[in-house]
């Protein structure tokens, strides 16, 4: 028998994602891969896997699996949710530590809490056939992870490995900082010059919210309206993951990793990319206040964020 | 008219060649697309052209925007043109009405026959702008300026695959069945986009597309051999 996890309960929105899909955004496939690039890379550092090894995506609130393979290690990161283990002797393990589970054993993830998406790594990875060299699902598309979809009731989510390397788990020497109130660093631009100054300013000095339309396309925020210079129409141009458009409502829309390819709104600026896995962990109601920094700036940012990293996988240590 | 570099956050850099929809003005986005490519920059991972720009994304942990800002100035100024490998396709287009819900009020909106917008629109050979909306989805213009309308006020939540469809100055044709407010005039059998080959959009920026009208009797067998894999588009390469 193939291994395999049996999806009991699917969780809100569990998807299969990678590093992503480079290369097709010129025909308007989307890279996709995880809102928060940050955990899904401890996780898939806990389990000892490559960095970009596919793993599961969870939304708000996560699945309920059971293990049909001899035995798996995996690891949760990206939220304070622990990993339920039910049968046959409950058991909870935190998020930031591996796991190994036997044979039939059925574990969870309830509530994600504060944090919007978190990640479960599988030692090995996931069997599942990459689309457009990446096995991360993009749903409106219906391309790449388990049949382009999000998971379902009775899937069964194929593994690489049969069994679980024998050794000791292992933990994040410090648990990952979720940032949930952090200032969001933006870089002004593409089309900052659509806004009236009044516009920028209430932009930088007013507080958003996420609202319930906020999927891995992009987080609509509610708050005070951004006034546009001429209006909310522009001839189609390129779109980034981390653009942040304002349509005539004025009301802005942070694009995420599903985001199209292209679109027709003004972007008054662009979230940088350190700061995009801090966006993707912002749920619906949470707040979310921008300050705009240049771009050499937000390249530092970056380099250092990947130093510290690379320095969070190094100091994983064998669980206690 | 000099091109413009703008930031988009630290993963890309946009080039604008200038803010309308004009032929010139694409041209010189996809020279500069097909330079890119052809050099390959360091830490530059892909480039999307679009009617009035081209967004050139990066990986800022391999290099920067600085970097990436001065290689395309280079490329800029550069005189030799790459000539990019584009191809004139024709698309087999049914107009009779049972793949056109739109057609007859669109000749009616229009002032023209139905015979008169059929003409007009399989006449003309379309330039492919840019690709975006959704996967495959590729804005051909321009559309003759009788038939330019403004989108459907209600759109549509689904479209069929396929449907040939037309606002403002640009026609398309929805790859995969998708919601859409563009007026719908014909139908397409073939498959604008298809996940099991490398190369899974028919058309790419740049590319030149020639509608041909065809009977529902016709749709249906190329339909049917589409299916079984049976077909194959023709398409002319031109040197753009």
């Amino acid at each position: 028998m193939t291994p395999a996890l049996e999806v009991i309960a699917p969780g809100v929105h569990t998807t299969v994602q990678d590093r992503g899909r480079v290369g097709f955004q010129d025909i308007g496939v989307p890279t996709s891969g995880p809102l928060d690039r940050m955990s899904l890379r401890l996780a898939n550092a806990l389990v000892g896997n490559d960095a970009g090894t596919e793993a599961l995506e969870l939304l708000v609130q996560g699945p309920t699996l059971r293990v049909l393979a001899g035995s798996v290690r995996v690891a949760l990161v990206g939220c304070n949710a622990s990993l339920e283990i039910r049968t046959p002797v409950p058991r909870q393990i935190p998020a930031g530590q591996s796991v190994k589970l036997a044979r039939g054993e059925v574990f969870r993830v309830g509530a994600l809490g504060d944090s919007l998406c978190a990640y479960l790594a599988i030692e090995g990875g996931l069997a599942v056939s990459t689309v457009l060299g990446s096995a991360s699902t993009y749903v409106r598309g219906a391309i790449g992870g388990l049949h382009g979809r999000r998971l379902q009731r009775g899937d069964t989510i194929p593994l690489k490995l049969d069994s679980a390397a024998e050794r000791r788990e292992r933990t994040l020497a410090t648990p990952l900082e979720l940032a949930l109130d952090q200032t969001i660093r933006v870089v002004m631009g593409p089309q900052a010059e659509y806004f009236t100054d009044a516009g920028v300013r209430t932009f930088f000095s007013s507080e958003y919210v996420v609202s319930h339309h906020a999927d891995r396309m992009g987080y609509r925020l509610e708050g005070p309206t951004i006034e546009h210079a001429k209006g909310y129409n522009i001839v189609s141009d390129g779109i980034v993951t981390g653009s942040i458009q304002v349509p005539g409502s004025g009301k802005p829309i942070v694009l995420m990793v599903d985001n199209q390819s292209t679109g027709g709104y003004p972007k008054i600026a662009t979230v940088i990319s350190a700061d995009i896995p801090v966006v993707g962990r912002r749920r619906p109601g949470r707040t979310v206040r921008f300050a705009a920094i240049d771009v050499l700036e937000a390249e530092r940012a970056r380099k250092r964020q990947e130093a510290a990293i690379v320095e969070m996988v190094q100091a994983i240590a064998d669980a206690g | 008219m000099s091109a413009r570099f703008l930031a988009a956050g630290d993963t890309a850099v946009v080039v604008e060649f200038g803010d309308r929809i004009d032929r010139e003005v694409s041209d010189r986005v996809l020279s500069l697309s097909a330079r890119v490519r052809a050099v390959s920059i360091p830490g530059v991972l892909e480039t999307v052209p679009t009617y009035r720009s081209l967004l050139v994304h990066h990986d800022p942990l391999l290099t920067d925007s600085a970097s990436v800002i001065a290689a395309l100035e280079s490329l800029l100024h550069a005189q030799a043109a790459v000539g990019a490998d584009s191809k004139l396709w024709t698309i087999p287009a049914c107009y009779h009405e049972t793949h056109a819900p739109d057609l007859a009020e669109v000749a009616q909106r229009t002032q023209l026959s139905v015979a008169e917008v059929v003409r007009q629109h399989a006449e003309t050979c379309y330039h492919v702008y840019m690709i975006g909306f959704a996967p495959g989805f590729a804005y051909l213009g321009d559309l003759p300026q009788a038939l330019n309308l403004p989108r459907r006020i209600d759109p549509r939540v689904k479209v069929p695959a396929g449907s040939i469809a037309i606002a403002a100055a640009m026609t398309a044709i929805y790859p995969v069945e998708s919601p859409g407010g563009w007026h719908l005039i014909g139908a397409t059998p073939l498959r604008m986009f298809d996940l099991r080959s490398s190369h899974p959009a028919l058309l790419s920026a740049g590319d030149k597309v020639r509608f041909e009208p065809i009977t529902p009797a016709k749709f249906d067998r190329i339909r049917a051999a589409v299916a079984a894999d049976a077909y194959d588009v023709t398409y002319e390469r031109f040197a753009a």
